[in-house]
């Protein structure tokens, strides 16, 4: 047989192999809508603190759906109900809470319970008709929707829910997803003048921006769980080998179904998780919100090189495309483009990623 | 007289109206290569799923070591000591050699309350135990979409031989494999077979059959045609038995014997 040393094996270089990854589609395209922002809206105050912040919370908000989005999408799966699921579990935390009176922290708990269930029947339905989730998690994007409105209107004769903030004020579980950590030190830069503050209102001498907020913590700790369970355990493994090849996987005793399932049930947490930040922020939900959240999520998670028919992936690439996704939406505004532009902006990237990525995927994989 | 490995006497498998197997019989012996030949439609595939525990017989007894055993799932099979190299979902190509190496059985590392995949383990025995086989791996995080037919046939039977398959199915391992790489297939057969596990090879391929096995089952139409040991049969009587006789010896006549 052959010997040690293959001669059909040429030494790969290790910039190169430093280089040919998943992520590099997304890594290039957050390079090059930095370098566009920075020569056209440098002045606008985006790269200020403010502007920082501004485009950081965005993001955030993106990279929590698209964490759930992304392993689904490896495991194989799509949840198109994600969308219908922000504005469920809103409407859910807001009824529980204000209308019905239950401490906040036992409204935000039955607010998952609830999600996390319906996420759990997606996958159950998923697995055991073997019909595609686009069709089963596009049922439920109606039947949800349909749902939260009606429940919204028959007890409350109205579709948005206010005073949120009435009844949050000293709840831990509630801080979890509304406070913001840091307060003091960002008052600190703005008392040494790093920072401005306002200067009139209600606010006068307080920084601008006020502290980190909870959601970007929890968007910063699902990247970094989601990465390490898909990389770094065995759980990850079946994750990739349920999406990449679900009879081969179930023939070595990977159990596809489980893992599909819990994973359909991520999906629906990281949704309950942005819904429970936007209504600690806004102080209401609305039984409309969320419409579209599930192809932003699906967008930024194949901006970042995932492959839609699964088994291929990665969780770092999928938070980069939420970052470009956010940068893209509210730098024009700083730029003060005309709005419509944003769509025009992120299709082309979305191309332009996505072709990168298929050569990329293809050096990495040996597909043809 | 030594106790087969694994023996399946009298194997029926209905799929509703469809009967698959019509009483079956076949054992493997240790150290042994079995094959088993039959058209297409004959039903080999469907009998190794009823052995590794995919399927559940009908009707019919196993016995493994000579007692009776049952498996409602492929798990079961697996933990039991039998080992599946289905031809074409042996690996997964998009993931590393490693990671469809230990996939289902994966090495873990614990820290504190949480355990991770221990890379560094099961890189080290991936490539040794490549190795074994004759193949040595660039890397062992290299795609197995990367690898060519018969190496990632390699990699699932090395698989199969470190987490100690007493009994080793291979379905069709050299059916679209070129020369060289059957050959290499071939030889790894034979390696894991002297090492005392049981295999039963699956081929339309008599050339491929009479290279490695000992003993020779014909399937046709869910019945055994017959079994013959080495040495009792010749490449053509085993062609002949496999196509069914007298159909094939005119067919092959007005071919002009190229078949
Ligand atoms: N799940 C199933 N449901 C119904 N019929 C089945 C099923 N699996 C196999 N069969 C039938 O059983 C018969 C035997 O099939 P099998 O796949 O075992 O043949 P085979 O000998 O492996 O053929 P090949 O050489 O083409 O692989 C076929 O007629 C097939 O249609
Ligand atoms: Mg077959």
């Amino acid at each position: 047989m052959s010997e040690a040393i293959d001669e059909r094996v040429r030494k790969t270089s290790a910039l190169r192999k430093a280089l040919i990854r998943p992520e590099l589609g997304a890594i290039c395209g957050v390079i090059l809508v930095f370098m566009f922002f920075l020569s056209i809206a440098r002045d606008s105050g985006m790269f200020g603190p403010e502007g920082v912040m501004n485009w950081g919370i965005v993001s955030a908000q993106f990279a929590v759906i698209a964490v759930g989005a992304c392993l689904l999408m490896i495991a194989g799966e799509f949840d198109l109900s994600v969308g219908s699921m922000i504005g469920f579990s809103g409407i859910i935390i807001a009824l529980f809470s204000v209308t019905w009176g239950y401490p906040v922290w036992l409204a935000i708990i039955i607010a998952f319970v609830l999600a996390m269930a319906i996420g759990a029947l997606n996958g159950y339905l998923v697995v055991k008709t073997g019909l595609p989730s686009f069709i089963v998690t596009l049922a439920f994007l109606y039947i949800l929707r349909g749902m939260t409105i009606f429940i919204a209107i028959t007890s409350t004769n109205k579709t948005i829910i206010g005073g949120v903030r009435d009844v949050t004020a000293g709840d831990p579980v509630a801080w979890l997803f509304g406070g913001k950590i840091l307060v003091g030190f960002f008052q600190w830069l703005a008392d040494i003048g790093l920072i401005d503050k306002y200067v009139a209102g209600n606010k006068a001498g307080q920084s601008v921006v006020e502290g980190i907020p909870m959601l970007m913590i929890w968007a910063i700790a699902l990247v970094l769980f989601g990465h390490w369970l898909l990389t770094k355990t065995r759980f990850g493994n079946w994750i990739f080998a349920a999406g990449g090849d679900s009879q081969a996987a179930l023939y070595v005793g990977v159990p596809v179904n489980r893992v599909k399932i819990l994973m359909f049930m991520f999906s629906a947490f990281c949704a309950t998780v942005f819904a429970t930040c936007q209504v600690m922020e806004f102080g209401s939900a609305a039984a409309d919100r969320g419409v579209l959240k599930e192809f932003e999520a699906i967008i930024s998670v194949v901006i970042g090189g995932a492959l839609l028919t699964g088994g291929y992936g990665s969780v770092v690439g999928a938070a980069l495309g939420a970052l470009i996704f956010g940068v893209v939406q509210q730098g024009l505004f700083f730029a003060g483009v005309e709005s419509s532009l944003f769509r025009v902006f992120l299709g082309v990237i979305l191309l332009l990623a996505v072709i990168l990525n298929t050569y990329i995927r293809r050096m990495i994989t040996g597909e043809r | 007289m030594t106790t087969p490995l694994i023996e399946l006497v009298d194997i029926e498998k209905h799929f509703g109206a469809v009967i698959a197997l019509a009483g079956v019989s076949v054992s493997v012996n240790p150290g042994e290569c079995h094959c088993l030949l039959g058209d297409n439609g004959a039903g080999k595939s469907t009998f190794i799923k009823t052995m590794s525990g995919v399927h559940q017989p009908t009707s019919g007894k196993i016995l493994m070591d000579g007692k009776e055993v049952r498996f409602s799932s492929p798990r079961q099979g697996m933990e039991a000591g039998i080992a599946t190299v289905y031809q074409d979902l042996a690996m997964i190509p998009l993931m590393s050699v490693t990671r469809n190496f230990w996939m289902g059985r994966e090495p873990q590392k614990k820290f504190g309350p949480f355990s991770s995949f221990d890379f560094k383990k099961a890189n080290e025995v991936t490539m040794a135990e490549m190795a074994k086989m004759g193949i040595n791996l660039r890397e062992p995080d290299q795609a197995v979409g990367t690898l060519s037919g018969g190496e990632r046939q390699t990699v699932a039977i090395a698989r199969a031989v470190y987490f100690g398959a007493k009994v080793l199915i291979l379905d069709e391992p050299t059916s679209a494999l070129g020369v060289r790489q059957t050959a290499n297939v071939l030889s790894t057969v034979d390696k894991v077979r002297k090492s005392g596990i049981g295999i039963i090879f699956i081929t339309h391929n008599v050339r491929h059959a009479m290279a490695v096995g000992d003993r020779f089952t014909v399937l046709n139409r869910g019945k055994t045609l017959g079994t013959a040991l080495r040495g009792e049969i010749t490449p053509d009587e085993l062609q002949d038995l496999m196509a069914g006789g007298q159909e094939m010896a005119s067919l092959e006549a007005s071919l002009g014997g190229t078949v």
